[in-house]
């Protein structure tokens, strides 16, 4: 469940570049830890972001977490089906439960690849 | 001993499961420099003792006056079956609803009083409560500090001065600015308050009716707020709100209430109810407990402890408040009281307090000397008048005789000194308003 | 069961107040009124008599049910308290009458109550003073961390962050964070605070550390006495969370071991009833040097006997409440007390300790209990060996058995340092019967989800509704019948 052709970052969010813009979302692992998703808050499109800091939250009935921009950028897109529907995130992280688009600020640095990713979830695991 | 039922015989028996020598031992991890220095408290008294004590000290207060105190805290009749109801054990014996399974009473007691507030105030959400009407109106400002993320609040002078002064206390620490625009006799200065709009402006906040008794009708200002992204947060009182312009009407983001008139007792300040409701866009910015529905495992309807993530046992430090708790039971018998009332009780209540006092209003300012502060602003139950000499002497002669004329407004603003605000409810009879009228028109001779 | 609203019938009569001559519309400017009604039910007494009392049914409450619910202390409220609280002399009572000049001689008993009330605790505390205005356990968190703000202003301290231990319950971080401070969360070290984690992170910029002792694991701090030194070192106020005050009445006084400033709840030591969540009473009392910071108003006596309010002091924090507290509330407490006198808080503490490490013994080896030691008023066990077993039962499932069985559930989700945290509270009002019928009934319901797993998975089936789906809830957001 970690697609080779994404990027990711530690904080459990994952980032398809392609040209200057990153599609970016949450990974199968984070869906998963969370169990079933309440509501998203996502920034808004035009915002900017900071790669590594806060950017939004997720919550379940039982916990909440921080979202962390994976990249620098400006806010282009928001997947609005999320509002009414954040169980997308639980069901297809990767595809239909994008989150936001981003025109990039800079080459994204410090992501991971799928394998090194999947270091960390295993260490995490335990 | 009182209320431990362990015989000698049945300690015995559970010291020797636990494998200790005495009781004393089970404390044994608090060093000797830890014990205490005194524990001086006066010796066990028996039920009767200490009912007959707190009899003797009821007696020593004043209950017994004609009253025209109010203020923001008003003394209504109480169906007996508020009381009968509340004081079932199965709800007052009962803790935070958190196995919903075995708390369903208390889930939809506090679901129904979701839906009894919003419909008063004509906003969709409600949260199940905070303490009163002041932490309500704090918490409320906070909504709109998060949801606005700006950091001024503009407050009219005509905002009881009890809750302005919580305000300052709570956000002393928190770098907010509190921008205060003054009353004009007793009336919100609607004009000024629209000016004080500005970019930096969280939330404007008003009352009605005000603390003056003066009503108004805040849509101007509301849309104005909206339009300059300013969050509208208005503090009502729930009886009148049964006949008044609701907040939802006036487009308010935020109403607040006090519930005190809502089944509950004066009780010398507490517990009170605070109520809170607000519009989609701020719901997720309410503070505290909220109840919604759902279902079984079975497809059966049911209510939890919902929105969770927000408060402080999962957020911790990032809370959207530190309050854990509602007023569950002050909230049920809010409910109960709506319901024992219903739409014509309550309306019918408003309509007798507003009726007598503007009776009171006729009277008192037929006395020499004798005006309503606001002029022919309209009041509802209650209403400010100027007299020609200070209202404290005035409330020292007529309390002397068994009347408390009102709350004199001097306390909370200067230059006010000679106003007396008088309040009414439907307990007030005809004839004790006209025993003030000729008790304040002696006085001032 | 429908909801009230539904049961509504048009023009059926309730408790209505006669009608008055004139209607709203006479009295007031159109302008004024509201449009659309409200739309509250028509009901008569009996329909509004009959749905809370079948509501009434579908609640467990102390009276009716054991109610070992950890860090609660649901211990037995008796009823003539409630007598007490009910007389006229004091429900009528206005509170703004003392603020008319003179007129606090119509009021003293009521502020004797308040003053005697406030002593009493002080004793049993060992603090200066105390005030009686927080209207719940988190409202006297963060007063009491606002006196702590006001003192370190007064003094000049520049001071950013409080510390939390990591075992504290989650409003006391909230209460700083709210008060204005940044919070650190402090790592513990066999479920107690360790100093040598203390000193990491205390520096000049900590404005103190807020604790409970016994803690919420129900183990006594044994390293306080060194805390106290280190905290003193940097001028850092040392802060007592009063959840667990049942463990030590008599037995430690937060005062003499060194705090500065303490909550508590009088729904929890106190006896006054939970409500269903509330009302509460969270007065806050202080050591000498944080006097001056307390809420206005405080109630004196005076050479003649005579109780008054004063406003006075201006280095106070201010009104966190409209008036005194919830006096309705206290004044149960006050009762409660009364009645109790000194020896009778100490036998409370005793029998809730004694009780507490019975049931730890009825139950260890059938529970793994992660901290297996003398415990105060409570205990956390674990469920980690059932959830880890080829059962797959967890603490939620054990608590939902519980409530088949006519048990309200211990706390599950709390201390988060547990996993598969179940924490018991007996209290020390429950019968040696009561804590044998539970233990009993504990290990059968174990000993029954080995066979077959589904008997605590499926549970309760014997309540009003089976499991609930929150999920649902929290993305519906269907908060009211209009929704």
């Amino acid at each position: 469940m970690i697609p080779n052709d994404l990027k990711y970052a530690k904080s459990h969010e994952w980032a398809k570049i392609e040209g200057d813009v990153a599609t970016i979302g949450i990974t199968h692992f984070a869906q998963e830890q969370l169990g079933d998703l309440t509501f998203i808050d996502l920034p808004k499109v035009g915002a900017t972001l900071t790669a590594g800091a806060e950017m939004g939250s997720v919550e379940s009935v039982k916990a909440a977490s921080e979202l962390y921009a994976p990249v620098s950028g400006t806010v282009t897109e928001v997947n609005a089906a999320l509002e009414n529907a954040p169980e997308a995130v639980n069901q297809d992280p990767y595809n239909s439960g994008w989150m936001l688009k981003v025109k990039l600020a800079s080459a994204p640095a410090d992501l991971l690849d799928a394998a090194a990713y999947a270091d960390v979830c295993a260490a995490e695991a335990h | 001993m009182p209320y431990v039922p362990h015989t000698p015989e049945d300690i015995r028996r559970m010291l020797g499961v636990i494998g200790a020598p005495s009781v004393a031992s089970l404390f044994d991890e608090i060093p000797a420099e830890l014990r205490p220095k005194s524990f001086d408290l006066p010796a066990g008294k028996s039920e009767m003792d200490v009912l007959a004590h707190l009899e003797a000290l009821a007696k020593k207060n004043a209950v017994n006056h004609v009253s025209f105190l109010g203020a923001g805290f008003y003394d209504h009749h109480i169906p007996a079956a508020v009381d009968a109801l509340s004081m079932r054990s199965e709800f007052y014996t009962a803790y935070t609803p958190y196995q919903p399974e075995a708390s369903q009473g208390t889930l939809q007691a506090i679901f129904e009083y979701q839906t009894a507030v919003t419909r008063i105030t004509g906003l969709a959400y409600a949260n199940a409560s905070v303490y009163d009407g002041g932490s309500a109106l704090f918490e409320g400002a906070m909504m709109a500090v998060r949801h606005t993320g700006r950091r001024k609040l503009v407050v009219c002078e005509a905002v009881s001065p009890i809750y302005r002064v919580m305000l300052s206390s709570y956000t002393s620490n928190l770098h907010l600015e509190l921008v205060t625009v003054p009353h004009k006799d007793g009336a919100c200065d609607l004009a000024a308050l629209t000016k004080a709009l500005d970019a930096d402006t969280a939330a404007v906040v008003v009352q009605n009716p005000n603390f003056f008794g003066t009503l108004h009708d805040f849509t101007a200002l509301f849309a104005a707020a909206r339009a300059a992204g300013v969050v509208s947060l208005i503090s009502v009182y729930p009886v009148l709100q049964s006949v008044l312009k609701s907040p939802g009407e006036m487009g308010a983001d935020v109403a607040v209430a006090e519930g005190q008139s809502l089944g509950l007792p004066l009780s010398f300040g507490g517990p009170y109810l605070g109520v809170m409701t607000c519009n989609k866009e701020l719901v997720r910015q309410m503070p505290g407990r909220m109840v919604g529905r759902t279902v079984d495992t079975e497809g059966r309807t049911g209510y939890v402890l919902t929105l969770q993530a927000r408060e402080q046992h999962i957020r911790r430090q990032k809370a959207t408040s530190n309050i854990c708790s509602n007023q569950a039971l002050c909230a049920l018998r809010a409910l109960i009281h709506l319901c024992l009332l219903g739409q014509e009780g309550l309306t019918r209540t408003a309509e007798t307090c507003i009726e007598r006092a503007h009776y009171a209003a006729e009277r008192l300012t037929a006395i020499d000397g004798v005006k309503l502060l606001s002029g022919d602003a309209p009041f509802g139950n209650e209403f400010a008048i100027s007299l020609p000499v200070n209202a404290y002497k005035v409330i020292d002669k007529l309390s002397a005789r068994g009347v408390v004329p009102g709350f004199p407004l001097g306390r909370y603003y200067q230059g006010l000194e000679n106003v007396l605000l008088v309040a009414c409810t439907e307990k007030t009879s005809t004839e004790s308003i006209g025993i003030f009228a000729e008790m304040l028109r002696g006085a001032l001779k | 069961m429908n909801t009230v609203f539904k049961k509504s019938t048009e023009g059926r009569e309730g408790v209505w107040p006669v009608k008055p001559e004139k209607s709203a519309a006479d009295l007031l400017p159109a302008g004024l009124l509201r449009g659309k009604s409200a739309g509250l039910p028509s009901l008569s007494e009996l329909d509004v008599v009959r749905h809370f009392t079948q509501l009434s049914k579908r609640n467990y409450g102390v009276d009716g049910n054991f109610y070992p619910l950890g860090s609660c202390t649901m211990k037995y409220n008796p009823k003539f308290t409630e007598t007490a609280a009910a007389l006229p002399g004091f429900t009528r009572l206005h509170p703004v009458l003392p603020q008319l000049k003179g007129a606090g001689r119509m009021c003293q008993g009521a502020l004797e109550v308040m003053y005697e009330t406030e002593q009493l605790l002080c004793e049993v505390c060992g603090m200066k003073a105390f005030t009686l205005h927080p209207m719940a356990g988190a409202h006297g968190e963060l007063t009491g961390v606002m006196i702590m703000a006001a003192y370190h202003k007064d003094k000049g301290n520049k001071k950013t962050k409080i510390i939390c231990p990591d075992s504290a319950h989650g409003t006391n971080p909230a209460s700083a964070a709210i008060a204005g401070y940044e919070v650190v969360n402090l790592p513990s070290k066999d479920g107690i605070v360790d100093p040598d984690e203390l000193a990491k992170v205390l520096d000049d910029s900590v404005a103190g550390m807020m604790m409970t002792c016994p803690n919420t694991l129900g183990l006594f701090e044994t390293n306080l006495p060194k805390i106290v030194e280190m905290l003193r070192s940097v001028d850092a106020l040392l802060y007592y969370d009063g959840a667990n005050l049942n463990a030590i009445m008599g037995k430690m006084r937060v005062g003499d071991a060194g705090f500065d400033v303490v909550h508590l709840n009088l729904h929890k030591t106190f006896a006054t009833p939970h409500g269903g969540g509330g009302p509460g009473a969270g007065p806050v009392g202080v050591s000498e040097r944080l006097v001056p910071y307390l809420p206005v108003s405080r109630v004196e006596k005076l050479e003649d006997g005579q109780f008054f309010l004063n406003y006075d002091f201006p280095k106070s924090i201010g009104y966190v409440a409209p008036f005194y507290g919830n006096f309705g509330v206290f004044l149960k407490a006050y009762a409660y007390i009364l009645r109790l006198g000194g020896n009778g808080l100490i036998r409370a503490t005793e029998n809730a300790v004694l009780a507490a490490n019975y049931l730890r013994k009825r139950l260890d080896g059938v529970l793994d209990v992660p901290y297996d030691r003398v415990c105060m008023h409570e205990f956390v066990a674990s469920a980690c060996k059932q959830a880890a077993s080829s059962c797959h039962v967890r603490a939620l499932d054990i608590a939902k058995a519980l409530l088949d069985r006519g048990y309200h559930a211990p706390t599950i989700y709390f201390p988060l340092i547990v996993k598969e945290a179940l924490m018991f509270e007996p209290t020390e009002t429950e019968s040696l019967d009561t804590l044998d019928q539970f233990a009993d009934d504990l290990i059968a319901i174990l000993a029954e989800a080995e066979i077959n797993p589904d008997s605590a998975i499926g549970a309760p089936r014997n309540l009003p509704v089976t499991r609930l789906d929150e999920t649902r809830a929290a993305r519906n957001m269907e908060l009211t019948d209009d929704l």
